[in-house]
């Protein structure tokens, strides 16, 4: 599976011992130096202030996380389709505002304890959040299919970099159609929580933070909302793996991603497996926006531009096509983007973000999964 | 086609006869003092336009009842001037070459004020905004003071200094940390006063982190601030940001009292979240001083709302409303309408308004107090008045 012939992902080797071009060891001394400054600095803030750095990175793994979920549907659809879907992004979006009008306007997270008034409150939130999350995600899948449907497949045959301007039309599309007054608003709306976030403090065990009482010195926050996104996160990236490798669907996805007019010829529906495929990044993309929003309760329609920008970075990084090149890649973004903003300044987190994908094309297009993978969906 | 011809042959109708309407009622009497106001009646912030019409006529009417100003009748002149310069700039023409007057309240928004401001300083027309924040519209691109022209707000970085005051005298904090977006001008002038102010007292600022009007997670900035230990953060952002930061800080147990600018000021803020924070802001309807009580009681006598009950009048009508009267205390101080004279006069001005006393210094903005307003889970609530 090394030698991929029909794929039309271009590898390109490595130059290891070739002739390289000369001064060529001028840019790489930079990037060597450059890395040994920010280990450094990392190491050295480290030491000198361990619960501060440990704070920073438990934001890192926040963000890191998210982006890994809206990562995935940007690599799968890239693997299938060879289309870099700008739409994602607003498609995560879509996915926090229609928990919010699920939540805010028709109360959907209650529907357990009115119905059954006799369970247990916690286990009604519990059921209750999980609808609201649900119903985002089904409704991610539908518009993933519409857009797919409406806005690519009629380019399906075209050169792709129709495909890719219709793909930033389509997004710009979702990001003022909603702004208007009638669809979500142009105003940065209040995000009403389908259940409270928790906050817990580290310090001689973990330790409930009350309202109204501040954790002593020292101590390391984090809070319920974290742990879900990581094991919400952890296992979406698990049940990616299981659904490519191990059922039928996935062998498709795999075949369509290797040569789609062989796969035909096998008998696969290859437009169909393309429409699942979108679904299902589409499905963990409002997923992602939901929690996205649980987590920053602020949102507005322009609110997943940058964080599916950032995601495609992490793609990129990662090895765009690969799934768990998505899922190191976007941990990786995380942690960049909170050490920025710890150690140099906030506005600087993007700037730092899109140096990375400027870095890694200059000196490992493939990124860090690059060679081709045997999942490469 | 017909539709059109139809409109615009009305429209020409309709200019011809308010054109000799008002070139009738410019050749009489002699015992008139024409005032215009200049409002935002339509364009992007229309509410703000229909209080600053209010507040100003509610003025010339008490006067009027009074016996007018040395005698004379004060009558309005309400021009629609958009919150943009070309339409203001109109008006403003309109007004002094057409109508005579010599003096002008308006406009609303800085943008439209400042070529008014051209306008009305080389003919000698004496303008006073309202609401305009901006420096430029006072003093010109030289530094030099444009010496008809005023203001009865107080501008920007003035709330930087009420912040700081606040925060040093009634809070006893000693150390602070400033929050700022540096791309947004308002929010960089608040926030640099502040700093400057504060330490200039006597306190620390620990601390200053930027932001972009895009972010979302502060989670580093704050976790910064938990280990700073601030006794206040200062943070003169719009709502929105607020919003996000209060209910960050209070998961991650940040206690510290946030302080902010009039940009707080919004039906959107979170309540539950920003709860112990305070903000200034340039009037508060809550403020107890008579002034204000009889103010809030007699706009809402004269002015209901569509259901018939009493309007509250905004921080942009309480500032039109001392405006008016500051100019009009001016002329009759002055015994004259000769504008050189009424402008000496406003320059030594000491006036007790809605929104505070008003003096004004070198620049002709406003040296007066500003209401902190604290912010409640039930609502935001008036605290205190902070003098300059």
């Amino acid at each position: 599976m090394q030698q991929v012939s029909g794929s039309s992902q271009v590898v390109i080797p490595v130059p290891k011992k070739k002739k390289q071009p000369p001064l060529a060891w001028v840019g790489q001394g930079f990037f060597i130096l450059l890395g040994i400054v920010v280990a450094v600095i990392l190491i050295s803030n480290l030491i000198r202030q361990p619960t501060l750095f440990a704070q920073f990175f438990i934001s890192g793994l926040q963000l890191g996380f998210v982006y890994a979920m809206i990562a995935l549907g940007y690599t799968m659809v890239y693997g299938i389709v060879k289309l870099i879907n700008f739409a994602h992004g607003d498609v995560f979006m879509v996915g926090a505002f229609v928990s919010y009008f699920a939540v805010a306007r028709f109360r959907l997270h209650q529907w357990p304890l009115a119905v059954f008034p006799e369970i247990s409150p916690g286990l009604g939130v519990v059921i209750g959040s999980l609808t609201v999350i649900l119903l985002s995600m089904v409704i991610c899948s539908a518009l993933a299919i519409t857009i797919e449907r409406v806005a690519y497949k009629p380019l399906r045959d075209a050169p792709r970099i129709a495909a890719l301007i219709t793909a930033i039309g389509v997004s710009f599309f979702l990001e003022y159609f909603g702004a208007l007054n009638f669809v979500f608003s142009p105003r940065f709306i209040p995000y009403e929580r389908p259940f409270e976030v928790v906050a817990w403090y580290i310090k001689d065990g973990i330790h409930l933070i009350k309202p109204g009482e501040a954790p002593p010195d020292g101590a390391i926050t984090f809070s319920n909302i974290l742990v879900i996104i990581i094991v919400a996160s952890i296992l979406v990236q698990i049940f990616l793996q299981f659904l490519v490798k191990r059922t039928k669907i996935g062998i498709a996805m795999r075949a369509s991603s290797y040569d789609k007019p062989a796969a035909r010829l096998m008998g696969i529906n290859v437009d169909s497996v393309i429409s699942f495929t979108f679904a299902i990044g589409a499905a963990f993309a409002g997923l992602g926006g939901v929690l996205y929003a649980i987590a920053y309760s602020s949102i507005w329609t322009q609110l997943g531009i940058l964080p599916g920008l950032k995601a495609f970075v992490a793609a990129v990084l990662g090895g765009i096509g690969s799934i768990p090149g998505a899922f190191v890649g976007a941990l990786i973004m995380g942690q960049a983007e909170a050490m920025t903003m710890g150690y140099i300044s906030t506005p600087m987190r993007d700037a730092v973000a899109f140096t990375i994908l400027i870095i890694v094309l200059l000196i490992r297009p493939t990124g860090i999964f690059g060679e081709p993978e045997k999942e490469k969906v | 086609m017909r539709f059109v011809k139809f409109f615009s042959l009305l429209i020409v109708a309709a200019l011809i006869l308010s054109a000799c309407a008002q070139g009738g009622s410019t050749g009489g009497q002699q015992q008139e003092l024409k005032v215009a106001i200049l409002a935002p009646l339509s364009g992007p912030v229309p509410t703000f336009g229909v209080s600053t019409r209010d507040g100003a006529l509610m003025a010339i009417d008490e006067w009027n009842a009074k016996g007018g100003v040395l005698g004379m009748k004060i009558v309005p002149i309400v021009e629609d001037s958009q919150c943009t310069p070309d339409p203001a700039v109109n008006a403003a023409n309109k007004v002094i070459d057409q109508d005579g007057v010599k003096f002008i309240i308006g406009e609303v928004c800085s943008k439209a004020s400042i070529p008014v401001s051209e306008i009305a300083n080389s003919k000698g027309v004496i303008q006073i905004s309202p609401t305009s924040t901006n420096e430029q519209v006072t003093v010109d691109a030289n530094g030099n003071v444009k010496p008809y022209i005023f203001r009865a707000c107080f501008i920007d970085p003035f709330q930087g200094y009420v912040g700081a005051k606040f925060a040093y005298e009634q809070l006893g904090a000693k150390t602070a940390f400033v929050m700022l977006d540096q791309a947004n001008d308002y929010v960089k002038g608040l926030a640099t006063e502040f700093a400057k102010n504060f330490e200039m007292m006597g306190g620390k600022v620990v601390g200053t982190e930027s932001y972009t009007a895009t972010d979302t997670d502060f989670s580093v900035i704050l976790g910064k601030i938990a280990e700073a230990k601030p006794d206040v953060v200062y943070l003169p952002d719009y709502y929105n940001i607020v919003n996000l930061v209060a209910k960050q800080a209070k998961e991650k147990g940040i206690n510290v009292p946030f302080i902010g600018g009039d940009g707080w000021d919004s039906p959107d803020l979170d309540l539950a979240a920003a709860a112990g924070g305070y903000f200034t802001n340039h009037y508060s309807p809550d403020d107890p001083r008579p002034e204000v009580v009889n103010f809030l009681k007699a706009y809402g006598e004269k002015y209901k709302d569509e259901s018939g009950n009493p309007k509250v009048p905004d921080a942009l009508a309480a500032l039109a409303y001392d405006a008016a009267n500051v100019l009009l205390q001016a002329i009759n101080d002055a015994g004259t309408t000769d504008t050189a004279k009424v402008k000496e006069i406003l320059e030594k001005i000491n006036f007790k308004g809605v929104s505070g006393n008003i003096t004004f210094d070198a620049n002709h903005n406003p040296i007066k107090s500003a209401a902190l307003l604290a912010v409640k889970p039930d609502g935001v609530k008036f605290e205190t008045i902070v003098n300059p």
